[in-house]
Parts: C-alpha cells; sequence; structure tokens
C-alpha cells in the first residue's frame, strides 16, 4: 500500500481551511483574573447583584479546586492569568438587520460557508450569531415571538426574564460542579438563552454560531435551555475559529432542562483550529455540557461531531430524573495529526423506566489520540433501567491511539446494561475492493470512515450532516493508510 | 497516608528481620528493606486513587494483623481443614500454614527429572541463586504498595521450576491455610517458571479456619519461557472475616501458552489482580473468572493484558453472580503497544444481580497504541432473561428451579472452560449445592 | 485485448507465478483452471493490481498498454473488472451509494457526465431484477451480512453496472448451489458479446457447463501447463488434476 500511504500522508496534512483573523477593532480587558476582574465583567454587562454574587461565589470556589489529571490528554499548564477573560466587538449598539453589522463580519462568515444571509434562506434555521463573546445579530425573532419562545443573548435574557435565568442557572451544572465550569460561572461573557413554553413545537431549528476571534481571549461561553412541559426544540451549534499560534482556552457550560414530556435535541459539529501538523497551537476545549430530564416522558439527545480543537475535554450527559425519560448521546470524534479528545458521556438513572443509548465512533489518524470515557449509573430506585452502549473505534496509521473507558455502576436488579466496544483500522482489502471498481484512495477512505459513523449522521438534522460528511472528509485529507 | 497505618507493620517487618538468620542472602534483605519503604512511601491506598475507586481498603488494611505464628491449634482441626481442600490425591500437594510451607500435610509424587517443586524458603536457604533472578524481576513495587509490602516480608511459598522440553502431567496443589485464632497476616510469594516447550498445571486453594480473622497478602510470579503451556487455577474459598488480596503476574515469551480459572467465594473483601503481558510473538492468554459473593462480601476482580507485540491473542471472560447486599467490582483493562500488530484481543464480563441491594461497578477498558488490531470488549449487567424463565415454566419447571437452572447455567459457562477433572467437578458441586440442585 | 508474456511474480517472498503466457483476444471467454495453491488467485489479482504481489518479470499489455504501469483505479477505468472470489464487507455504506460513487468515478477519468440519479436507479432496477435480486439489497451495506450466493450476484450486479471491457471471475462458483450458479451465469452470459473479453477463473468444471469458454488453459504450479478447448475441461474433470503431474513434470523436464 506504499502509493496508497504517500498519498494519504499528503491528504492528511492538509491546512485548517477556516484559518484567517477577522480585524476587527475589539474592547478587551487586560490579561489576569481576580475578583476585580469578575466585578468588571459584570459591571460592563450591567449586571444585577445577584448575579455578580453567584460568579463571585463560583470564583471563590474555583480558586479551591485543582486542573483536573484523571483525563487521558496532555498539555503544557495553561497559565491562566496569562488569558483575557472579556473581549466584546466596539459595537455595541443595537441593530435592526443584517445592513448594519460591519460588513467585515459579514465577511467572516462568508469565507465560512456560512453567511448569514444564506442562513436566512435555509429551511427554518433561526440564527443567533455569538461573535467573540458578545450576539450581533439575531434573526427569526419575530417567528419565534409568535410562538412564545424566547431565544437571544444570555446577557439579554438576565434583563428580560430575570426570574427564569435565576430559576434555572446553575440548576444543572452548578458553580462547584468541576474546574472548568467553576471558572465558567466566573466569568462566562456570554451565550444562549432559549425558553419554549408549556405544549409549543418550536417551529424552527435553533442555531447558533459560536467562533473565538480576537487574540488570547478565552471563550467562556454559557447557554440555558429550557423546555417546559409538553414542548420541543431542536438546537443546532456549530464552531470554527480563526488560525493562531497560541492556544486558546475554551471553556463553555451548556445546561438543559427538560420537563415533562418534553424533548431537547441538541446537536453540534465542532471544528475549531485543531493546531499545525505538528501540534502546535489549537483550541482547548473543555465543556460541561449537561441535560436533565425532569419530568416524565422527557428526552434528550445530544448529538456531536467533533473534528476541530487540539484537545477536546467533554462529557455530555443526561440526569434521567423523570420516570420513562430518555437520554441518547451520538457522537462522531476525529483526532488527526496531534489532536487529544476525551470525550463520552454520563447517563445517570434516577427515574423509573428510563433509557439510554451511547453510540460513540472515534477515529484516530496520524498521531491523535481518542478517548472514550463514559458512565452509566443505575441508581437504586431505577427500576427497568435500560442502557445500551456501543463505542467503536476506527484507526488510520500506526502511531495513533484509541482507548475505551467506560464505568458501569449498577443499583438495581432490573436494570439491563450493556456495552459493546471494538476498535479496527480501515482495512486494506476494503480499500483495494473500492479501488478496483473505479474509486481513488482518498475517496474510497472517505466512504468507509463516512460507512463508520453513518449511525451518528443519521441522527443528524440534515443541513448538519451534510456539513460533518464534508468536515470529515476534510479533517482526514491525507492521513489514511 | 497517615502514618500509624503502617507503623504496626514497620514493628512486625523490624522484628521479622531480625528473626532472619545469616543465611538470609543479603540481596532478599535489601529488596526486602526497599520494599518496606516503597510501601511506606504509597501507603495504603484510597478510594481517591483511581485503581481503587470502588474497593474502600483503608479501614481494613488499617486493622492490626500480626504476622501470624504457629498457633497452637489441634492437629485434628488442621487436617480436617486439609481433607476439605484436597481435590485429587494424584496431585502433587504443598501445603502452607499461615504462609510457611508445612511438609507434614504436604505429599510430593516422584517428579521428572529436573522439576522443582519445594518451598521458597527451603530454596533461601540451600540454593538462594537460583530465585535471584525470579523474585520482583516481572514486576515493580513502585505502584503496588500491597506487592511491595509482600515483598517486604518474603519468606515462603512455592517455588515450581519446570525445565524445557518437559510435559508434567500430574498438577501442583498449592494449599493455603490461615489457622490463627488472633488476627494474622501471611504474605505468600510463589515463583512459578514453565521452560521452553514445556507443559504444567497448576492450582492454588485459599482456606482458613472458621470464625478466624486473617489478612492474606499472596503474590504469584509466572515466567513462561517459549512455547511453554500453563494451566493456572485458584480456588478462593477464604473464611468470611478474611481480607484476601493478590496478584499473579505472568511473563509470556513467544509461543507460550497461559490459561487462567479464577473462582471466587470466600472472604469478607478479596481483591484478585492477575496481570499478562504477551511479552513475545505468539503469545496467547484466556482468562476466564467467577465471583459469586453473598451476604455483605465485597470482591473485586482486576485484570490486565499487555500486549507488547504482535500476533499475540487474549480471550477473556468474566462472570459474576451477585446476592444479598454483596458488591463486585470488575475492572479489565486491554493495553495494546504501539507495533503490537495483527493483536487480536476479546474481553467480556457480564454480571447478574439477584438481590435488590447488590451493587455492581464494571469497567472495562481498552487502551489501544497500534492501528492493525482486533479489539473487543462487552460488559452487560442484568437479572435473569425473563423470557427464558417463562419458557422454561411453559414446559412444566417451576419458577424457582427455572431460575436455579438458569443461574446455573451462566456460572457453568465458566466451569466448563477447566479442563481439569477433580477442580471442575469440586465447582459443580459447589454451584450445585448452593442452589440445591441435584447433581446431573 | 490483453496478452501476459512470461509473468513472474511474488508475494513474502513465495514465487508464486513463474512464466505464464496467454493471450486473450477481444469477444472471447477463456477458463483458467487448476488445483488449489496452482496461482489462479493471484493471476486475478496481478492483473487487477493488487499490491501484495510484486511482479518480478514480464509484462502485461491491455488493449496495448502497459497494464503494470497503471494503479488499481487507472486499471478499473480502463475497463478491467474483477469479481473476488470473497468480496469485501464495508459497513456502513450502502450498496447504491457504493455502485453509484464507482459508476461515477470510471465516468469521470474518461471525462464522461456522471450518471443522474433516476437513469442509475433505472438502470440498477433493470440488472436486479435479471439477478433475482431483492430491492431491499441496495439499501444494505456493501456485502456486510450477505449470504455467500448474495455477495456473488451482488459482484456480478456491479460487473453489469460497470459493463466492463475485461471481466475476470475469480471463482465465482465456489459457494453457489445449482440456482444461484446458474442465475450468476446468466448474467455473466448476457455480457458476452463481440466488444468484451471474459476471464473465468474456477477450480471445477461445473460452471463451464453455464459458461461455455472458447479456450481452456490449466495453471499448474504458477505456469500453464496445457492449452485447449472445452473438452480439455471435461477431460480434467473426467481424470482429476492428478494426472496433470506427470504432465507438468514433463513440462518442466522439457524446461530444463
Amino acid at each position: 500500500m506504499s502509493t496508497d500511504n504517500a498519498l494519504l500522508e499528503e491528504y492528511s496534512q492538509r491546512e485548517y481551511k477556516h484559518g484567517f483573523v477577522t480585524d476587527i477593532e475589539a474592547d478587551a480587558i487586560a490579561p489576569g483574573l481576580n475578583e476585580d476582574v469578575v466585578r468588571l465583567i459584570s459591571s460592563k454587562k450591567n449586571e444585577p447583584g445577584w448575579l455578580l454574587e453567584w460568579r463571585l461565589k463560583a470564583y471563590r470556589h474555583w480558586l479551591t479546586l485543582k486542573e483536573p489529571t484523571w483525563h487521558n490528554v496532555k498539555y503544557p499548564p495553561i497559565r491562566y492569568q496569562d488569558s483575557i477573560y472579556y473581549s466584546a466587538p466596539k459595537q455595541q449598539i443595537k441593530l435592526n438587520s443584517l445592513d448594519e453589522v460591519d460588513p467585515r463580519l459579514l465577511e467572516t462568515y462568508e469565507k465560512l460557508g456560512i453567511p448569514l444571509e444564506e442562513q436566512k434562506a435555509l429551511a427554518g434555521v433561526a440564527v443567533d450569531a455569538v461573535f467573540d463573546s458578545v450576539s450581533v445579530a439575531t434573526t427569526y425573532k419575530a417567528t419565534l415571538e409568535e410562538h412564545g419562545v424566547i431565544f437571544g443573548p444570555f446577557s439579554e435574557a438576565v434583563h428580560k426574564y430575570p426570574e427564569l435565568v435565576k430559576q434555572y442557572l446553575g440548576s444543572v451544572v452548578p458553580y462547584s460542579d468541576n474546574f472548568f465550569a467553576a471558572l465558567n460561572s466566573a466569568v462566562f461573557s456570554d451565550g444562549s438563552f432559549c425558553f419554549i413554553p408549556k405544549g409549543v413545537r418550536c417551529p424552527l431549528e435553533l442555531s447558533t454560531y459560536f467562533r473565538i476571534n480576537a487574540q488570547n481571549t478565552g471563550q467562556f461561553e454559557r447557554t440555558l435551555i429550557i423546555a417546559e412541559e409538553g414542548s420541543y426544540v431542536s438546537y443546532l451549534e456549530g464552531c470554527t475559529a480563526p488560525k493562531r499560534d497560541e492556544n486558546q482556552l475554551h471553556a463553555a457550560v451548556v445546561e438543559l432542562v427538560a420537563m415533562k414530556d418534553a424533548q431537547i435535541k441538541y446537536s453540534t459539529v465542532q471544528n475549531w483550529y485543531p493546531g499545525d501538523a505538528d501540534g502546535k497551537g489549537g483550541i482547548y476545549n473543555f465543556v460541561t455540557k449537561r441535560g436533565a430530564c425532569r419530568g416524565d416522558n422527557s428526552k434528550i439527545s445530544w448529538t456531536q461531531v467533533e473534528t476541530g480543537s487540539a484537545i477536546t475535554w467533554k462529557y455530555p450527559s443526561v440526569i434521567l430524573q423523570g420516570d420513562n425519560s430518555v437520554g441518547e448521546f451520538y457522537s462522531v470524534a476525529v483526532t488527526a495529526n496531534h489532536q487529544q479528545a476525551d470525550t463520552g458521556t454520563k447517563m445517570i438513572h434516577i427515574g423509573k423506566n428510563t433509557k439510554s443509548t451511547i453510540i460513540s465512533k472515534g477515529i484516530s489518524a496520524g498521531f491523535g489520540q481518542n478517548s472514550y470515557r463514559g458512565q452509566v449509573k443505575i441508581l437504586k430506585g431505577a427500576t427497568n433501567a435500560r442502557n445500551f452502549s456501543q463505542c467503536d473505534s476506527l484507526l488510520i496509521g500506526d502511531r495513533c491511539g484509541a482507548h475505551t473507558f467506560p464505568y458501569i455502576q449498577v443499583r438495581n436488579t432490573t436494570a439491563k446494561v450493556e456495552h459493546e466496544a471494538s476498535t479496527s483500522k480501515v482495512g486494506e482489502d476494503q480499500i483495494y475492493y473500492c479501488r478496483q471498481r473505479g474509486l481513488k484512495t482518498e475517496d474510497a477512505v472517505n466512504m468507509i470512515v463516512n460507512g463508520f459513523c453513518k449511525e451518528v449522521y443519521d441522527v443528524l438534522p440534515m443541513e448538519f450532516a451534510v456539513e460533518a460528511r464534508k468536515l470529515l472528509s476534510v479533517s482526514l485529507e491525507g492521513s489514511v493508510g | 497516608m497517615i502514618a500509624t497505618e503502617t507503623d504496626a507493620y514497620q514493628d512486625a517487618y523490624q522484628r521479622l528481620n531480625d528473626a532472619r538468620g545469616d543465611t538470609f542472602p543479603v540481596w532478599l534483605r535489601e529488596l526486602s528493606e526497599r520494599a518496606l519503604n516503597q510501601f511506606t512511601t504509597l501507603g495504603i491506598p484510597t478510594t481517591r486513587d483511581e485503581d481503587w475507586r470502588f474497593t474502600n481498603i483503608a479501614p481494613f488494611a488499617a486493622r492490626t494483623y500480626k504476622i501470624a505464628e504457629s498457633a497452637e491449634i489441634p492437629a485434628s482441626r488442621i487436617e480436617s481443614l486439609v481433607n476439605d481442600a484436597i481435590l485429587d490425591e494424584q496431585f502433587h500437594r504443598l501445603v502452607f500454614i499461615n504462609g510457611r510451607y508445612a511438609a507434614q500435610w504436604s505429599y510430593l509424587h516422584e517428579l521428572p527429572n529436573g522439576v522443582i517443586a519445594e518451598s521458597v524458603a527451603q530454596s533461601i536457604l540451600t540454593h538462594p541463586q537460583s530465585i535471584e533472578s525470579r523474585v520482583g524481576q516481572h514486576f515493580d513495587c513502585e505502584n503496588s504498595a500491597f506487592i511491595a509490602l509482600n515483598t517486604a516480608f518474603v519468606e515462603d511459598g512455592a517455588n515450581i521450576v519446570v525445565p524445557d522440553d518437559m510435559i508434567v502431567d500430574r498438577p501442583f496443589h498449592l494449599i493455603f491455610l490461615s489457622v490463627t485464632d488472633e488476627p494474622a497476616v501471611s504474605h505468600p510469594r510463589n515463583l512459578i517458571s514453565i521452560g521452553k516447550n514445556s507443559r504444567a498445571t497448576l492450582i492454588e486453594s485459599f482456606r482458613g479456619l472458621e470464625g478466624a480473622s486473617y489478612f492474606t497478602n499472596a503474590v504469584t510470579e509466572v515466567e513462561l519461557h517459549e512455547s511453554a503451556h500453563f494451566d493456572h487455577h485458584k480456588l478462593q474459598h477464604e473464611q468470611l472475616n478474611a481480607l484476601h488480596l493478590a496478584t499473579t503476574q505472568v511473563d509470556q515469551q513467544a509461543g507460550s501458552h497461559f490459561s487462567s480459572h479464577y473462582f471466587s467465594f470466600g472472604g469478607d473483601l478479596s481483591r484478585n489482580e492477575l496481570n499478562c503481558m504477551l511479552n513475545g510473538e505468539r503469545a496467547q492468554c484466556t482468562l476466564n473468572g467467577l465471583y459469586m459473593p453473598v451476604g455483605d462480601q465485597h470482591m473485586d476482580c482486576r485484570t490486565r493484558i499487555d500486549h507488547a507485540r504482535a500476533h499475540c491473542k487474549s480471550f477473556e471472560i468474566y462472570k459474576g453472580i451477585l446476592d444479598g447486599r454483596s458488591k463486585g467490582v470488575f475492572n479489565g483493562k486491554i493495553y495494546v503497544h504501539q507495533d503490537a500488530q495483527k493483536t487480536d484481543a476479546k474481553q467480556s464480563n457480564q454480571a447478574l444481580l439477584l438481590s435488590d441491594d447488590a451493587i455492581v461497578d464494571t469497567k472495562p477498558q481498552l487502551e489501544i497504541y497500534a492501528d492493525d488490531v482486533r479489539c473487543t470488549h462487552g460488559a452487560t449487567v442484568g437479572e435473569l432473561d425473563e423470557q427464558a424463565i417463562y419458557y422454561l415454566r411453559s414446559r412444566g419447571i417451576p419458577a424457582d428451579q427455572a431460575r436455579t437452572m438458569l443461574i446455573f447455567a451462566f456460572a457453568n459457562d465458566v466451569v466448563r472452560g477447566v479442563e481439569v477433572l477433580a477442580v471442575r467437578q469440586h465447582l459443580e458441586t459447589i454451584l450445585l449445592a448452593e442452589h440445591g440442585l441435584d447433581n446431573v | 485485448m490483453l496478452e501476459i508474456k512470461n509473468l513472474h511474480a511474488k508475494s513474502e517472498d513465495k514465487d508464486i507465478l513463474r512464466g505464464i503466457n496467454l493471450q486473450v483476444n477481444v469477444g472471447e471467454v477463456h477458463a483458467i483452471m487448476g488445483p488449489n495453491g496452482s496461482g489462479k488467485s493471484t493471476l486475478a489479482h496481478v492483473l487487477a493490481g493488487r499490491e501484495d504481489y510484486e511482479v518480478t518479470q514480464g509484462e502485461i499489455l491491455y488493449n496495448g498498454q502497459n497494464l503494470l504501469e497503471m494503479n488499481i483505479e487507472q486499471r478499473a477505468a480502463a475497463g478491467l473488472f474483477l469479481a473476488y472470489q470473497y468480496p469485501i464487507e464495508i459497513p456502513g455504506v450502502s450498496n447504491k451509494y457504493f455502485l453509484k460513487a464507482a459508476m461515477n468515478a470510471v465516468r469521470k477519468q474518461h471525462g464522461q457526465p456522471l450518471i443522474d440519479t433516476t437513469s442509475f436507479l433505472k438502470l440498477l432496477k433493470e440488472n436486479m431484477q435479471l439477478l433475482g435480486m431483492d430491492k431491499s439489497m441496495m439499501e444494505r451495506s456493501v456485502n456486510e451480512g450477505f449470504s455467500g450466493g448474495e455477495k456473488k450476484r451482488n459482484e456480478i450486479l456491479q460487473m453489469a453496472m460497470l459493463q466492463p471491457k475485461l471481466a475476470v471471475l475469480d471463482e465465482t462458483d465456489s459457494g453457489l448451489d445449482i440456482d444461484a450458479l446458474r442465475i450468476v451465469a446468466d448474467g455473466v452470459n448476457t455480457l458476452r458479446g463481440p466488444d468484451r473479453a471474459i476471464i473465468v477463473v474456477t477450480h471445477y468444471q461445473r460452471l463451464l457447463d453455464y459458461i461455455v469458454p472458447d479456450q481452456v488453459h490449466v495453471l499448474a504450479e504458477g505456469r500453464i501447463v496445457r492449452s485447449g478447448d472445452r473438452t480439455l475441461a471435461l477431460e480434467l474433470e473426467d481424470k482429476g488434476y492428478g494426472f496433470l503431474e506427470t504432465h507438468s513434470a514433463a513440462a518442466s523436464a522439457a524446461a530444463v
């Protein structure tokens, strides 16, 4: 396979396609973190006193915590005091239409292939574009308002719906949850807030494009989605970031609350800058995502396609409190070059007849290290709980690694928990077969890898599935042999 | 690590060291000293240690156990213990009481030429050079407090050596009896070496005097030379007050075959670690295990298989049947090193919960650094298949009996893999008796 | 169409082909027979360009081009098709998708317009009916969970769709019952024509009752030891491969 190898090597060493820095003046505060910085962030956003207090509590708690080391990723120590904890594009004026948006910003979106103009045309997608921590454009607001759906920047929700924010903020991921969640709680910049009232089926798929832009800015998004009784929402999150040399810390928190009979479907395509072929640069993505199925018959699904970031540390989880509630996790994680991923999920079964499904597909190429880490916990009261987990790894090249760390804890006899895992490589015979039918090696590999991920793509919203396929082939360009 | 926890061991160590005569080799004294220091540094692990996350050893290890002295127990009681342990008179039998070789209860048939089967204490006394290269060779005490502790207190155990090109038909049966009337600890250290193209079978049985409270901290080191075949069985029947910790380390050279059959019935808290290092191409290991905790028993089974060379195979099935308020922990790691291409590894863990209060913690792990491999693992936890029970009932079998039959079938899957007839019969009898089934 | 001259090939230091000479003209059907280990499958894979084999001597001309200088997919695009003895499974990739991708890859190479979905599906449906294949097979992953017979039929379907110029069938009859064999043979016979050549590699003469060859070659120890018409296959069936031993011994003796 020597010719294939060479070709694939070349193919994998492609450059990050979304690497460019938008030149917009940013309003940033000096690097470093202390109580004054926390106060400053809060005051810049005119936050109410209770929120500042909450941030300060989180900050003080963060000081008592140690950065976790149990994960299977390696990186040089992060100098938290060298990071900038607030940066917002300078224009702060409210915009009525896209015409008023800085054209250079729109250009950036166009380069990424996700222009807002086009987004509007896309079937039923409302976009809340977060550009360097502050939302600058929101579309389809009217349609959503008609249905009583609240969807907008977190910072706005704090002022418009303080009671809702106060009630739910930190109710799924408390500020004390872990090191990165505590840090986020102290300094979170902005994010999305979404509330679906009782009985409403959200008429659009909600979408937010996150983007890290200004140099040296830690990105601390905070997203909160509440689905009231009998409601439904599908939320899409997609990310790309400009190319740069320094590592960037990203510590987001996402909280989902599903009440009785409610359903939340949360899909992510993550394509942040992974660093160059030598492992230099790239985003550190330390994210805490968790959903609570509070009510009976509620359902939360996480679907993720993770192709970017130098390091991904993320475990979208579901707490299955309500009886008959359902948790799902579908994941494709790609690590090429020197990327590392430690990702998976936690399914905590508390209610009766709760069900969870975990499908994880890890793809390692180059020097990439890909770990699945998952916990399935069936508590004593969770009669008839069911879990099925399947974790498959695909290896491309002989210097990468694939690891599986499932934790299964069962406290109830009626539980049924099944876990399966397998590891394999892209078969040379498969490539040969495809080539004999006329396909080029890289097309053959793409086809095989996409086939491997099919179960996850099948649950992605249509336009995301298309994007995911593209991302995957770009991520693996040249890494196969 | 709280200093007082290891203090008791320090004092005991001093007494033991003073008692070691001039014949005790210097290298072993030094090794033992280093191990003690390592043990002190590491301390007793806590549940914050990832390796001990599901097993809280601290309350047990903090108890004061004395180094077991020869207790004044009537010979008749020992005799009945030995008789309970004997599986087949045809086996070579080495009996250890409180960790020390007991010649009067042991029996060795005529051994093939060159085969050594004796106590480690004897080897230390008469030909220490034969074990010098074999103690602590295949693992470091760096990371395991209890291996370090065993090494510090190294005194006796079984030394089995089978030279090249030899088939030993009779199994070696090592019987470890804890016979004490006060809390006591023993640290048996077994050294086993099977030569090129040779074949041998070994059984380890652990038992204790009824009602006794004791701590067994055993370490077994196995070397399998090229194309050696070795069948290892362990029957853990410790008393219900006992703390049983054991580590077996197997180093396998090219083309060697190792099979392990572990059966865990006894102990208050037991933890069995089995580590296989596939250190030569085309080496193979098969690890089977069955753990059946009842009452308040806690059983922890750990295995680690290192695929360090290409073309090796490993197969593993561990099954747990949990009743009462017991807890069963399984932690199985398969580690495929870089360049260990064409690895074929299969692992499966299945746990059956018979009681609402039983607890299962399972952590199968794959760590893979080579690309041309086939590795799978699976884990299931659940109760008996209701459909199967229904099917049996529809054929006229009462529900209770149907359940029992299914439990037996579940366990027998592991028992069936045992090739030594006397061991298999012993296990079947226990399984059947446990559930009131007639022998078929 | 195909000219093989003094072809030597080895795999992992083992010489397998030791001087094959063979000429196949357009419109002809050739059968290559021989005992296990004689090099039949190796010859098929060397033609397809499998990289596990190293050609150490000789040449292969395909429509005047040097086949050995072309890579696997170039050969496929040039109309060379191999029906595998053990078709490969590709989980998650639907049969339909695979076939369309393959057809378009070949078309692209020739600068032809890509096939549109409607015509593709129409063509697919026709060919599947011909081979008695169930519709559902198109949605299933390539060869995954297919029975032996289904896999072989799937190979013939691919051949029918790709319309190769030179088709090499590697033990296509193995593992087929008589009905499946007939269907597969019918599929091959439909493809038979003046602008196409077919090489049938088989151990048994049974298949040749259905696909009647113009010429039969017997391979032993990496060489063609006898060539003849259809009657040679019948003779082999009658006497078994055993009778070749004397022949090949004689042949090697003659060669020295």
